[in-house]
């Protein structure tokens, strides 16, 4: 509610006091705050080269998916795909558009040590709150040659609901069934141990200043905050350090028609296994509330955009890596199955 | 002609309903929304300690968070307590009136105007390394940094009504007291305090009831563990506190659950001002 109300108080504001004349349009959108960097780049980018204005609100994922719902933005945006209930729910269908690739990275603060690796086992036995200690013989036995700390073991987790969360529970849920039955997936969650923090900020922030602490951050807030992490085992048992390739990396396989996968735990032997799609949801047909042809022209046009070479470019800049090939194929023919009145219209 | 006496009646009047409608307003919306709570887990959400958000096995309850949010508040108010009720000693009867005086409660009062994300802040930076130092935590999140940041926090408010009225007890008093040979000490105890006891303790309430309603400070520094606190030391959560967390992505039963919280917190504040306000009549009558 609150989130509408302040969707409503921006587009009037536009609305008021943007340029009235009839042949421009204003699109806003609302949604996820994982991928908010890049779609700040990006639509600065856009608008500063093709004069379209568009407005993106930072409310989270939750918040995206309501103000579409409530048809009062032109797209929205999450980190985790509508599964088919979810998707039931809305007022009429949407499609989804993965935009980018981001991951989680387990931080840590261990003064002395580099180059931690952790294994599956070792990530459920530190975030269950089976190991407690850092000189545990379990996390000595996968990294032979480094000494480790005498330190109590202090988990740091996101206080607040995030995509963030959802594709760290997501990846432990699929390397340990007793994560899956006892913790599970979700954008919060039942904690087994550990503190919280609010936001990527706050959960760095607390690792920085607590010495022993591991939590997971946003891949592009710590790559651009040059926070130390972990490599961590991939399915294919390899140690995998998260970098724009290996990220990558993670979505080389199979991806299905709609693109509505986890890209977690990925069969890639090079591939950072905790790495996820970000997506732009809208609807498929674009004529609602009132909406003109040219906002739904503009829409796609800007969409098309932003999976094209030079936004995926503008992407890496901010840390996130680039949709592979195929999935921006795949992508195009979902973008282009958006209609106007039946109509189709990206070109 | 309406006359001007009825003009400032009627003014008056609707002012006066307009805080009744918004303050009624706001409990409708809140119990509104607490519907749902209310009809799928019932008055066991107050007493259950479980918060599972996670899709398919979701459970809520609120103790877990009004434990942390009492606990909090009666630690701030316990340590707001000598400092706030001594300090409005020196500035409103020992150093009344002088320099020293001024300044301080001018101080005290600019604690009242800093931003609660600063008193954050500081708690994170300077006062949990330091309470990791003392050793009395390993990471130095928890209940009891949390509650002497809310301390300092609320001690602007209790020494400046306390300090208002110490200065409103009537000096005719103290000075027959004095006349007839006491000293200070025992002005302080057997006239000034029993004359102002029922303001003071006024003032505490207040001070109590704005520690129980802060969020941000105490989000940076209690460790948002979603459990009842194994300790005064351990990481627990407060109701204000996990409604800013949780609100941004929360929905259904969830958002449900959340404006619940509200609604207790709102509920317990008003017990709680309610319990002064019989402590006062004791006082006074």
């Amino acid at each position: 509610m609150k989130t509408y109300t302040l969707i409503l108080a921006i587009a009037l504001f536009f609305a008021s006091c943007g340029n009235s004349s009839s042949d421009s349009v204003d699109l806003t959108a609302a949604g996820a705050t994982f991928p908010l960097p890049f779609y700040n780049v990006a639509i600065k980018n856009y608008s500063s080269t093709t004069g379209q204005s568009i407005t993106y609100g930072g409310v989270g994922s939750g918040g995206g998916i309501r103000s579409l719902k409530d048809k009062v933005v032109d797209f929205g945006a999450t980190d985790a795909f509508l599964n088919q209930e979810k998707e039931s729910e809305m007022p009429a269908e949407i499609v989804h558009i993965p935009t980018c690739i981001g991951a989680v990275v387990i931080a840590y603060n261990l003064p002395g040590v580099e180059g931690l690796k952790l294994s599956n086992e070792n990530l459920q036995d530190i975030f269950m709150g089976n190991i407690t200690s850092w000189n545990d013989e379990m996390i000595a036995a996968t990294n032979p040659g480094i000494t480790l700390p005498d330190l109590s073991v202090t988990v740091v987790q996101r206080s607040d609901g995030s995509g963030t969360t959802y594709i760290f529970s997501d990846f432990m849920s699929k390397i340990s069934t007793s994560w899956a039955d006892q913790v599970g997936r979700g954008k919060s969650l039942k904690w087994p141990v550990g503190i919280g923090a609010k936001g990527n900020p706050g959960v760095a922030g607390t690792i920085k200043m607590t010495e022993g602490a591991v939590g997971y951050i946003g891949s592009e807030f710590a790559f651009a905050q040059k926070i130390p992490f972990a490599e961590v085992e991939n399915s294919a048992g390899n140690y995998i350090l998260p970098t724009l390739e290996s990220i990558s990396a993670a979505a080389q396989g199979e991806i299905p028609t709609d693109t509505k996968v986890m890209l977690t735990g990925s069969s890639d032997p090079a591939a950072y296994p905790i790495s996820g799609f970000t997506w732009i949801i809208l609807y498929k047909e674009q004529n609602y509330n009132n909406r003109t042809q040219k906002q739904a022209e503009e829409t796609v046009r800007f969409l098309s955009w932003l999976i094209d070479k030079d936004a995926q470019a503008l992407a890496q800049q901010v840390h996130y890596a680039p949709l592979p090939e195929p999935t921006v194929a795949q992508a195009r023919a979902i973008l282009g199955s958006v209609v106007y009145k039946g109509q189709a219209l990206s070109k | 002609m309406i006359s001007s006496e009825r003009v400032v009646k009627i003014v008056l009047f609707l002012s006066s309903l307009l805080i009744i409608l918004v303050t009624a307003g706001m409990v409708l919306s809140l119990m509104n929304g607490s519907i749902p709570v209310f009809k799928e887990i019932g008055l066991r959400f107050i007493i259950s300690s479980q918060w599972n958000p996670t899709e398919g096995s979701e459970e809520y309850g609120a103790m877990a968070f009004i434990a942390g949010t009492l606990m909090t508040s009666f630690i701030a108010i316990i340590i707001c307590f000598p400092l706030a009720f001594s300090t409005s000693l020196f500035i409103g009867e020992y150093y009344s009136g002088t320099r020293i005086a001024r300044i301080v409660g001018t101080l005290v009062d600019m604690l009242a105007g800093i931003p609660s994300i600063v008193y954050g802040l500081w708690g994170f930076y300077v006062l949990r390394p330091l309470i990791v130092d003392l050793g009395l935590n390993a990471q130095g999140f928890g209940i009891f940094t949390a509650g002497v940041v809310l301390a300092i926090m609320i001690i602007p408010y209790a020494t400046s009504i306390s300090t208002e009225i110490i200065k409103m007890v009537s000096s005719d008093l103290k000075e027959a007291a004095y006349s007839l040979g006491a000293t200070r000490r025992e002005v302080i105890l057997n006239v000034l305090i029993p004359n102002a006891r029922s303001g003071i303790f006024t003032s505490f309430v207040l001070a109590f009831g704005r520690a129980l309603g802060e969020t941000m400070a105490v989000t940076m520094l209690i460790g948002n563990a979603n459990i009842i606190p194994d300790s005064i030391f351990g990481a627990g959560n407060t109701m204000a506190s996990v409604i800013a967390n949780q609100f941004g992505e929360a929905e259904g039963l969830k958002l449900s659950a959340l404006i619940t919280i509200g609604l207790l917190l709102f509920v317990i504040t008003g017990i709680i001002n309610g319990i002064g306000k019989l402590i006062i009549k004791k006082f006074n009558s």
